[in-house]
């Protein structure tokens, strides 16, 4: 049962996801004034889908909540209700709650989530309905022809002739034999011009081979044109007008003789009146539950999900069989040493290359299913944007790039919340109200840029807003007021240095916590859990220009290249991607520079760190040194070690408890020959070396 | 659906039933042989239900074959045009095999 409420929870969320990128769509068509019933129409397949499931599954406050808000989707899409923004905050709410109750036990005995309020406020919506003009009575259709049109038909019938788009019937003889290409033929010329509203068969005409249509066609493209588009062989275009009743004249008699003739004039709806109520002929609710049909059709799917743990498991089984790898060559490596198994090294050798080879594709297969694009965390960021915006009565434009960039699916759950901050920053620290950008000679709208790409190992994210930007002034000015930089600090600060004050603890430029960003959550912890995914944060920001900054982390967390250093007889993993280059160390190079000890590397200063030192370790090593230049995102840095001892594939393991709190190392692995290293944490370095140079090494030497 | 329709008929009333999947497909296959029952979807790609409904009645071939309507939607304005326009029964999704296979049989009248 558990692992069928999972398949549902997963299926679920697909289906809430897919439904919140779909009102976003919508709401987009809504504000450009463009067509939107194909979307209205997959917003309300996606609701009908939900509230199958989840009467199925046990669900029944979310069946309900579906349930509602399909009827709502309903009016909509026969027009019987318009598409409005506070209908749409409505929809956006409904995704909310949808994910709220997603996240509780459908048995649980008290819920967090108000539905009531909710149900009420979809009433209130679907109450207020506007009157739906009949402009169709003024064409007087035929009445045969109205009586075989599905409400949705009828619907786009309507809503065509409300705009002032011509009505046009196509008579066209189709042969039975061919009829699905002559029809996808017409469909295709069609498509550009012209909205096929229905195909009416005619039972008079046509023999046993052939059959006539009346295709009704809605196009404000003028006669001639269609003309030239749709007809041709056999086809004749005909204009239907205002007051006649010229669709199938000759149908009409035999018609009517067997369906009684209603006034050939449509009444027009009773539009002042209360929404109908549902029809309590229509089966009751409880049985319009999933069927088998249904449910048969979703396993067909192509797709597999899986345990993220099973993968976790596959890939120590990679990490594992890789040690064994390592081992066999060094086995191999003993045996050349012996002239008379020479033969038998080659082949072992031989073999060996061959299983490396299988093990690199199972490892970049599973690593391939880890992936997921980034598009998923995207859509929930642009439902937060419109919402964010709306709160603040900013009006800000969302620029999505790069959202099929894949990053392992580990880190991008753990980045949901801080894009949200950012996001959420963006927009209320950010883009400045309408006026105030408009009196700064900006469009009175502002640009949110979300911008992903891959970039060798290392997936970068960049947000980037057109607004007021950080005055490095104002957070200089803020942090020597609570003491958190001396005024001497302050002064020689430059002016990236002081941008980089926004991600230390306990700073806050912001004058009064605002209900958006003023949750108790800093850049600080934004910065941190950035970190805890390898990856770092820069900032860049123009005074009045905007703000960007730039996420920076590795593709995947399950195994990486490293290079293995030794310091003081003990080996560290790097990760290969961190590493630039290394080179030998020359101690007579170094100089100190405010406290840093620093050597020039082509032109540019670098600050090194000695690891000896910094993890009070003797180093005993004599002679020769290395210098491994570590670079994450903009900041670089040497990293002083005695030796160099190889690059090898690593699993990192998670440390126990009393390390995990140590900065600079980020785990531990397995090296083989009961070898274990230790795995260095690049980013977590860079900070400690480069943001307080003096405290690393004070801590250093004590 | 189809499949689900198709079994339903087959297992419930041991009928030999044959799949259209557009109301074209439906044309096709109706003058080859007289049918005991059609069902038909309102909404289908092309010609719609009551379309065919319309279709059948006016047919000098089918015009006494019972015909089972199906939605989706249960619209009240659907169903209010397909009784009209002749057919025997509407069926709103999701049903199961059961109801289908007791309006089949009342349609047919058939005992089960």
């Amino acid at each position: 049962m558990s692992d069928l409420r999972d398949e549902f929870l997963s299926e679920a969320q697909e289906i809430v996801e897919s439904l919140s990128r779909d009102l976003l769509l919508l709401d987009q068509a809504h504000k450009d004034g463009s067509s939107s019933q194909d979307l209205v129409n997959e917003v309300f397949r996606a609701v009908h889908t939900l509230k199958g499931i989840a009467g199925m599954f046990g669900y029944a406050r979310l069946g309900e909540v579906a349930h509602a808000l399909e009827d709502l989707l309903d009016d909509l899409r026969l027009g019987r209700q318009n598409l409005t923004t506070e209908l749409l905050d409505v929809l956006f709410e409904g995704v909310e709650v949808f994910q709220r109750l997603l996240a509780e036990s459908p048995d649980a005995e008290v819920s967090e989530v108000d539905i009531v309020a909710f149900l009420e406020q979809l009433t209130s919506v679907g109450a207020s309905r506007p009157p739906v003009e009949d402009a169709l009575a003024a064409y007087a259709i035929d009445a045969s022809v109205l009586a075989v049109l599905t409400e949705y038909e009828e619907h786009r019938l309507r809503t065509n002739v409300a705009k002032g788009v011509g009505l046009y019937r196509l008579k066209v003889r189709f042969s039975l034999a061919t009829i699905d290409t002559q029809l996808e033929d017409l469909k295709a010329r069609a498509k550009s011009i012209a909205e096929i509203i229905t195909y009416l068969p005619s039972a008079s005409g046509g023999d046993g081979d052939a059959i006539d249509l009346d295709v009704l066609l809605a196009s404000s493209a003028t006669p001639a044109t269609l003309e030239d588009v749709l007809g041709g062989e056999g086809a004749v275009l005909e204009r239907l007008t205002r007051g006649t009743s010229p669709v199938a004249p000759v149908r009409a008699t035999e018609h009517h003789a067997l369906v009684p003739p209603p006034p050939v004039r449509t009444p027009p709806r009773p539009t002042s009146a209360p929404p109908a109520p549902r029809m309590p002929s229509e089966p009751p609710l409880a049985k319009r539950e999933v069927t088998a049909d249904q449910l048969s059709l979703r396993s067909v799917a192509h797709t597999v999900r899986v345990d993220i743990r099973k993968l976790d498991h596959l890939m120590n089984v990679v990490g594992e069989l890789a040690i064994v790898r390592t081992a066999v060559m060094r086995l191999t490596e003993k045996l050349r040493g012996r002239p008379e198994l020479r033969q038998l090294a080659i082949d072992l050798h031989r073999i060996n290359r061959g299983f490396e080879r299988h093990l690199e594709e199972l490892q970049d297969g599973i690593l391939d299913v880890r992936m997921v694009p980034l598009g998923q965390t995207f859509d929930r960021l642009a439902r937060i944007v419109r919402q964010v915006a709306r709160e603040h009565d900013k009006e800000v434009a969302l620029v999505v790039t790069g959202a099929e960039t894949e990053i392992d699916k580990l880190i991008v759950e753990e980045l949901s919340d801080p894009l949200m901050h950012l996001i959420r920053n963006a927009i209320d620290h950010g883009i400045e109200p309408p006026k105030t950008r408009e009196l700064a000679g900006k469009p009175p709208g502002g640009t949110l840029v979300l911008n992903a790409y891959q970039k060798g190992n290392h997936v970068v994210i960049e947000i980037e807003d057109d607004g007021a930007g950080i005055n490095p002034q104002v957070l200089i000015e803020t942090a020597i007021r609570r003491g958190i930089v001396s005024e001497e600090a302050a002064a020689d600060m430059g002016r990236d240095e002081a941008l980089q004050l926004i991600f230390l603890p306990g700073f806050s430029t912001r004058l009064r916590a605002s209900d958006l960003s003023g949750r108790g959550v800093g850049m600080d912890v934004v910065k941190t859990n950035i970190g805890r995914l390898g990856g770092v944060i820069d900032v860049q920001s123009e005074v009045g220009t905007g703000t960007k900054l730039t996420i920076t982390l590795p593709v995947t967390l399950a195994i990486i290249s490293a290079l293995l250093v030794r310091v003081a007889e003990r080996e560290y993993a790097l990760p290969i991607t961190a590493v630039q280059e290394a080179i030998v160390f020359d101690p007579k190079r170094v100089r100190r520079v405010e406290g840093r000890e620093v050597v020039t590397l082509r032109g540019e200063t670098l600050t090194i760190c000695r690891l000896d030192e910094l993890f009070r370790v003797q180093s005993k090593a004599r002679g020769r040194r290395y210098l491994v230049v570590v670079a994450v995102g903009q900041k670089r840095m040497g990293l002083v070690v005695d030796g160099l001892e190889g690059q090898q594939d690593i699993v990192i393991k998670a440390l126990g408890k009393s390390l995990s709190r140590v900065r600079g190392i980020s785990g531990a692995t397995d090296l083989g020959d009961q070898r274990v290293a230790l795995v260095l944490d690049a980013p977590g370095l860079l900070d400690e070396v480069l943001s307080s140079p003096e405290r690393a090494l004070h801590e250093g030497r004590r | 659906m189809r499949a689900f329709v198709r079994a339903s008929l087959e297992a419930e009333l041991g009928a030999d039933v044959a799949e259209a999947k557009s109301g074209f497909e439906a044309l096709r296959l109706l003058p080859r042989e007289a049918w005991g029952l059609v069902v038909v979807d309102v909404n289908m790609p092309d010609i719609n239900g009551l379309e065919l409904v319309s279709f059948l009645r006016k047919s000098d071939v089918h015009r006494a074959t019972p015909v089972i309507l199906i939605s989706t939607e249960a619209s009240a304005t659907d169903r209010r045009r397909g009784l009209e326009l002749g057919a025997d029964a509407f069926l709103a999704k999701p049903f199961g095999t059961a109801d289908l296979a007791a309006l089949a049989r009342r349609v047919l009248g058939v005992e089960p």
